[in-house]
């Protein structure tokens, strides 16, 4: 069926740079649409230079909705079937998200401006975390989001990849191959080359501790940033993420300060947390901070996932892969230079 | 025109850059705004010394002046320091000077706001103070120098419009000269539009157009809001008095409608 393709949009070789999270999945479904598929990663198989390495892994289409266009939304919830698929893990953790009391205004702003959710009273809510009975007395339950561990995830996703046959290149980033297509993903590593890439900085903290279970990411009404409790493996939990408008990627100890004390807000038991790292990552984003595939010739560029690198990626590749064996276009977040 | 210092603006309007969804959404609203004077906060974005020089240009790209912002300082020193960094960094000598007394209700030190302003006017800068509705803490920040006094609507962000109506009338019935800005708790145009026609020169606002559904739409609500007062405080508003005054004379209106 694929022969029927004209030649142009069915590359002989598809060549991805960079194996961060949007590189992988564009390899994972195009050497599935039954592309010859090569990535090239620049850092080893530890990912560490990569964003994703920061991030928290939040597949929260509806709560991420509450400060985004339409579009990240649909994209996120068409992601997450697509990460179904592809973990066949068990059902969805959900989200839960509390406030503090002195921010209920907030909160009942964030219920009316997101979809997918229950109110849940106090009793509900130490049903679904026994942790945070008694701390909050209502909390909105999205049944339907998840999340992944990211620094678990992309190895698993890597394997998969050579069980495909797909060849990874460590340690090598050619700004393009030579023949065929080549489809950039290298994220905030290529701005200098991606007009209106800007850089948003986002500083997460780990943290260990027994003294506290969650079964699912706890987000907290903040004023200025989405915060995420996600609980991980090894009694780990990462609380982030800042969004600073810098390229500088230190941690600030007013950061430091804030993600800390969000966690004390939502369990005093973090107070003898250990902190196990603290770190920061820069998110490519374009002024409207919607992502973009740029097509240009024998090129494509996906862009500007910003904070949305892993609720995004499975749904951008889905539509690469689309255009190049259906020539079809998303036109909200596709561009034909 | 209103007169900040020795500069003159048009627009009445003076709103923040924080909060918004996305630098392409505050732009939008920015120009809906037709704001040409904007505050910019210098501590977040500039740790290590470095601004976001991508979000910056998107501002620059505007084409309005901009306001750096003491915010978050809570001391004298602090709020210096930031102010002499701000110069550096926007190559501007205006300079919102916030000192905050309180973290819970961000009320201003207004002791440490009138030092701080005495240190900085003396240094070149062009300080707009943000302050309470007092008037003695007004009259010191003129004598130290102010031109441009910024009292509070209400605490930032409360969005509980003007608390201290009074106290704001008699700041303008003193300070005639002085240029003045509500300066945060404004939450709706109307707000804006109460201050413009207490005979205030400007407001400066941010969440209520940032965090509104649609912050572009909700920009251009307030030009249009605060143009009316403009215009309303031009005009002349009428005196409210107690009792009914009919606008249509009352002879010829039979005596049993006429009598209450």
């Amino acid at each position: 069926m694929l022969h029927d393709i004209s030649a142009k949009r069915y590359p002989a070789h598809i060549s991805i740079i960079g194996a961060g999270v949007a590189g992988t999945w564009q390899a994972l479904l195009l050497s599935r649409a039954g592309f010859d598929v090569t990535l090239f990663e620049r850092d080893d198989p530890a990912l560490k230079s990569s964003t994703g390495h920061w991030a928290g892994g939040m597949l929260a289409p509806y709560c991420e909705g509450e400060a985004t266009e339409p579009a990240i939304t649909r994209l996120g919830l068409r992601s997450l079937d697509l990460w179904d698929q592809e973990l066949a893990s068990g059902p969805r953790s959900g989200t839960l998200v509390v406030a503090h009391r002195r921010d209920r205004t907030d909160f009942d702003r964030f219920a009316r401006r997101t979809a997918g959710h229950d109110l849940v009273d106090a009793e509900r809510l130490a049903i679904l975390e026994p942790a945070l009975a008694g701390q909050f007395d209502r909390g909105l339950f999205y049944a339907d989001e998840h999340h992944v561990e990211p620094r678990k995830v992309l190895p698993h996703l890597h394997a998969r990849l050579n069980d495909h046959g797909v060849a990874i290149h460590y340690g090598e980033a050619p700004a393009s191959a030579k023949g065929g297509l080549t489809i950039d993903c290298r994220g905030i590593a290529a701005r200098d080359q991606v007009a209106d890439l800007r850089a948003v900085k986002g500083e997460m903290i780990v943290v260990e501790t027994k003294d506290v279970q969650l079964n699912r990411p706890v987000r907290l009404i903040h004023p200025r940033w989405p915060l995420y409790i996600v609980p991980r493996a090894d009694h780990h939990f990462m609380i982030g993420a800042t969004t600073i408008e810098t390229d500088d990627d230190g941690v600030s100890v007013r950061s430091a300060l804030e993600l800390l004390s969000a966690a004390y807000a939502v369990h005093p038991a973090f107070a003898e947390a250990r902190i196990v790292e603290i770190g920061a990552g820069l998110r490519p984003a374009f002024p409207d901070n919607l992502p973009r595939v740029r097509i240009d010739g024998d090129r494509i560029s996906v862009n500007g996932l910003y904070r949305h690198g892993f609720l995004l990626a499975p749904a951008l590749a889905e539509l690469t892969a689309t255009y190049l064996t259906r020539d079809a276009i998303d036109n909200e977040v596709m561009q034909c230079v | 025109m209103v007169a900040f210092y020795n500069e003159q603006f048009s627009s009445r309007l003076l709103i923040g850059t924080a909060l918004y969804p996305s630098p392409a959404v505050m732009q939008q609203a920015i120009r809906a705004s037709a704001a040409e004077l904007v505050t910019v906060s210098v501590r977040r974005e500039t740790a290590g010394g470095k601004t976001g020089d991508a979000f910056w240009s998107l501002i620059r790209e505007l084409g309005v002046a901009v306001l750096p912002n003491t915010a978050g300082c809570h001391s004298v020193r602090e709020a210096v320091t930031t102010a002499k960094l701000a110069r550096e960094l926007f190559g501007t000598s205006r300079i919102k000077l916030e000192v905050i007394a309180d973290q819970e209700t961000l009320q201003p030190d207004v002791i440490g706001l009138v030092e701080a302003a005495q240190i900085l006017i003396k240094d070149g800068f062009d300080v707009y103070p943000y302050c309470t509705e007092d008037l003695g803490v007004a009259q010191r920040l003129v004598d130290a120098g102010c031109r441009v006094i910024m009292p509070w609507a209400a605490p930032i962000g409360s969005a509980r419009g003007i608390v201290n109506r009074d106290a704001l009338k008699l700041l303008r019935q003193r300070l005639p000269d002085i240029t003045l800005v509500v300066d945060a708790g404004i939450g709706a145009p109307s707000h804006a539009a109460e201050a413009l026609e207490l005979g205030y020169d400007a407001v400066l606002l941010n969440t209520a157009v940032a965090k509104a559904d649609d912050p572009v739409a909700m920009a251009n609500a307030f030009r249009l809001a605060v143009d009316a007062g403009r215009a309303a405080f031009e005009a002349g508003l009428m005196t409210p008095r107690d009792f009914a005054s009919p606008s249509t004379p009352v002879i010829g209106t039979p005596f049993w409608h006429a009598a209450s």
